[in-house]
């Protein structure tokens, strides 16, 4: 297998095996150079594994690991060209923020004059110039932050790796250093390589994720890519997705595949995924902000008869949790976009319509 | 009020260690001071002073503390201090490797088992356990037994009763006040610091040299402590491996007690050994003090 010019981290069928239980699983990724990516799932789901794999803390059972193009496999991590942000920053107590940032310069071909301005440029870099005499514990978690950055950042790696780095903030802040993130990203044009169970977060940083579950990787895509048309349940409920609806094919045509729900309504949706079979039982979702609640079912829209379980009011959105006729539940996201709010009055137990454009349906492939 | 009365139970609990230590701590160290500037009787004992003024105006009360400064003295004082500070230096090169094992490197579930074993040698009393080791030190000892059993010798070691088998039975006696001290300042070092060494790029030697030693130092240090102190006033196994020649002095007071019975003598070189001692505890607080005061610069 050739090394494509523009990939910086290939991870070729890796797998890891802790005893018996199997934390990543036959992992194939390509991560590109100066791509921001995001490694998102579940605690458990095997992606801080991935991560350790990448940095050199745990040696794969099975497969190869390429950084730019140099087989990585075996090497230990003091001689890997990446680095990383720990998850609770791994500041050396006993040092300084100045003697944590320059940790690592002695083992690069620099001389040792040239130290000094490097550790006041990575500082610089961070907002934390005027700390450098600190030491960790007299920092708040936002500066702890940005010193493991600038400690990892200061040594110019090909791969910057981060643990969870923001999950230890507080919400406000973590924001904050979202945006920093990843204009520091952008403007460095670092491979950054990011582990988060926040799917917000992987969403407003990531130029493509990789959603995880169970050690293996079910889907990788832009944001929008893995938002919009999630490929398989687990990607689609853990984006947010909710409303599974099952249904039989009827007919393919033109690339519109011709459903039928079990009450007997048809469908046209855009086919995806693999050739489907006349009378094959097959699962779509429909994201909940892209179904609305109406008490008269619209012309053009797919309609079914529902019945309100709960509402739960969230300011800018209402949240209308319904169940069809065969008990199944779903979720509805409406804006409250009129000038008395909430738009629609339905109350738990009266019955009403749940319709979608039939375009926003998204096929499943079944695992 | 509420301050008060917690005072008042903070001293209730103190009493009874209060009492335990003033009657048989304080007060016979007192004595002990206070015998050390007497004369010794002619059969033993203390000899009456008939004219405590010119006794205290001569200056003849510090004839005991005067003569532990003779050559002869000085010279077992200097030994003692050198096979301290070498029990203190080996136990140190011994327990680290051990402490890391036990601390960092040893499977979880053996841990306890493992620690329980530095421990199991305080079931047996310190001095068979001396014994014990005249017996494997010994020309027809076990050591000699398999050396010339396998092959490896043809003639003896002659190592009982020569300053080796002092050597080897203090270290093996104060390992385990090394090894726990140690073992619980290793324990806590964050893994995840030595991760982030590697991965800015030190190898494994360099990230022992600039992190796990310097993290671990507040366990040396009393590891230090407890090892080098006991050592300076041992006189069991000097006594049971060593030879006539192998004085320390533990063995000097012991000596001044039990044969010599010069109390005086004995109580003025066992109080200076005491006021050694004290004096280095100090210079390890201060020590200690300093490195606190840093971190919180």
């Amino acid at each position: 297998m050739s090394t494509p010019p523009d990939s910086s981290v290939e991870i070729i069928q890796v797998t890891k095996r802790f005893g018996t239980v199997t934390a990543v699983d036959e992992v194939s990724l390509e991560v590109r150079r100066g791509e921001f990516f995001a490694l998102l799932g579940p605690s458990g789901c095997g992606k801080t594994t991935l991560l350790r794999l990448i940095a050199g803390f745990e040696e794969p059972s099975a497969g190869t690991i390429r950084i730019h193009g140099s087989d990585v496999t075996l090497a230990p991590p003091h001689r890997r060209p990446v680095n990383m942000v720990f998850q609770h920053y791994a500041l050396f107590p006993h040092l300084t923020v100045a003697e944590n940032v320059a940790f690592g310069l002695r083992y690069q071909p620099l001389a040792r004059a040239a130290h000094a301005a490097r550790v006041t440029e990575a500082l610089e870099l961070v907002r934390l110039a005027g700390y450098e005499q600190r030491r960790p514990d007299q920092l708040s978690g936002g500066q702890r932050q940005r010193v493991a950055l600038a400690r990892a950042l200061i040594l110019q790696p090909q791969v910057l790796l981060l643990d969870e780095p923001l999950a230890a903030l507080d919400p406000n802040l973590r924001r904050e250093m979202q945006v920093e993130l990843k204009s520091l990203q952008r403007s460095l044009g670092i491979t950054f390589v990011f582990v988060t169970h926040d799917r917000e977060e992987a969403l407003a940083m990531s130029d493509r994720i990789a959603v995880m579950n169970g050690g293996r990787v079910e889907q990788v895509g832009s944001p929008a890519g893995v938002f919009e048309s999630p490929e398989t349940e687990f990607v689609a409920r853990f984006l947010g997705a909710v409303n599974v609806f099952t249904a039989e094919v009827r007919r393919a045509e033109d690339g519109l595949l011709t459903l039928g729900l079990p009450d007997g309504t048809e469908l046209a949706v855009p086919a995806t995924g693999p050739p489907r079979l006349r009378r094959e039982p097959v699962r779509f979702v429909v994201r909940p902000e892209k179904l609305a609640l109406r008490a008269v079912p619209a012309a053009s829209e797919v309609s079914l008869p529902v019945t309100v379980e709960d509402r739960v009011y969230h300011g800018a959105s209402t949240e209308w949790i319904v169940r069809d006729g065969r008990g199944d539940r779903f979720t509805v996201y409406m804006q409250n976009t009129g000038p008395a709010g909430e738009a629609p009055s339905f109350s738990p137990g009266s019955p009403a319509f749940l319709g979608w454009d039939p375009r926003y349906c998204v096929l499943l492939r079944e695992s | 009020m509420e301050n008060r009365q917690r005072a008042r139970t903070a001293y209730s609990l103190l009493l009874p260690v209060w009492l335990v230590l003033g009657i048989f701590f304080l007060a016979p160290l007192v004595l002990m001071l206070a015998v050390s500037f007497a004369q010794r009787g002619t059969y033993g004992g203390i000899e009456p002073v008939s004219d405590l003024r010119s006794y205290l105006g001569s200056g003849a009360f510090l004839a005991n503390h005067a003569r532990s400064f003779e050559a002869i003295y000085l010279k077992i004082g200097w030994r003692s201090l050198w096979m301290a500070v070498l029990t203190t230096v080996l136990c140190l090169a011994v327990s680290f490797p051990a402490a890391y094992y036990l601390a960092i490197l040893a499977p979880r579930r053996w841990k306890s088992l493992l620690l329980g074993l530095v421990v199991v040698p305080f079931w047996t009393s310190f001095l068979i356990r001396t014994y014990a080791w005249m017996f494997i030190l010994r020309t027809e000892g076990l050591l000699n037994l398999i050396l010339m059993g396998s092959g490896l010798l043809h003639r003896p070691l002659e190592l009982l009763y020569t300053q080796t088998a002092v050597m080897i039975g203090l270290v093996y006696g104060e390992l385990p006040f090394m090894i726990l001290p140690l073992y619980a300042s290793l324990e806590k070092l964050d893994r995840s610091l030595l991760e982030a060494a590697a991965d800015l790029g030190a190898g494994r030697s360099e990230s022992f040299r600039r992190v796990t030693v310097p993290l671990s130092l507040p366990g040396i240090a009393a590891g230090v402590v407890l090892v080098f102190i006991p050592s300076l006033g041992q006189f069991v196994v000097s006594d049971l491996l060593g030879g006539a020649r192998g004085m320390l002095l533990g063995n000097l007071i012991q000596n001044q007690f039990a044969v010599a019975r010069n109390q005086p003598f004995g109580s003025a070189i066992a109080f200076e050994l005491m006021a050694a001692v004290l004096f280095l505890l100090l210079a390890y607080a201060v020590y200690m003090k300093r490195r606190g005061e840093e971190e919180l610069l």
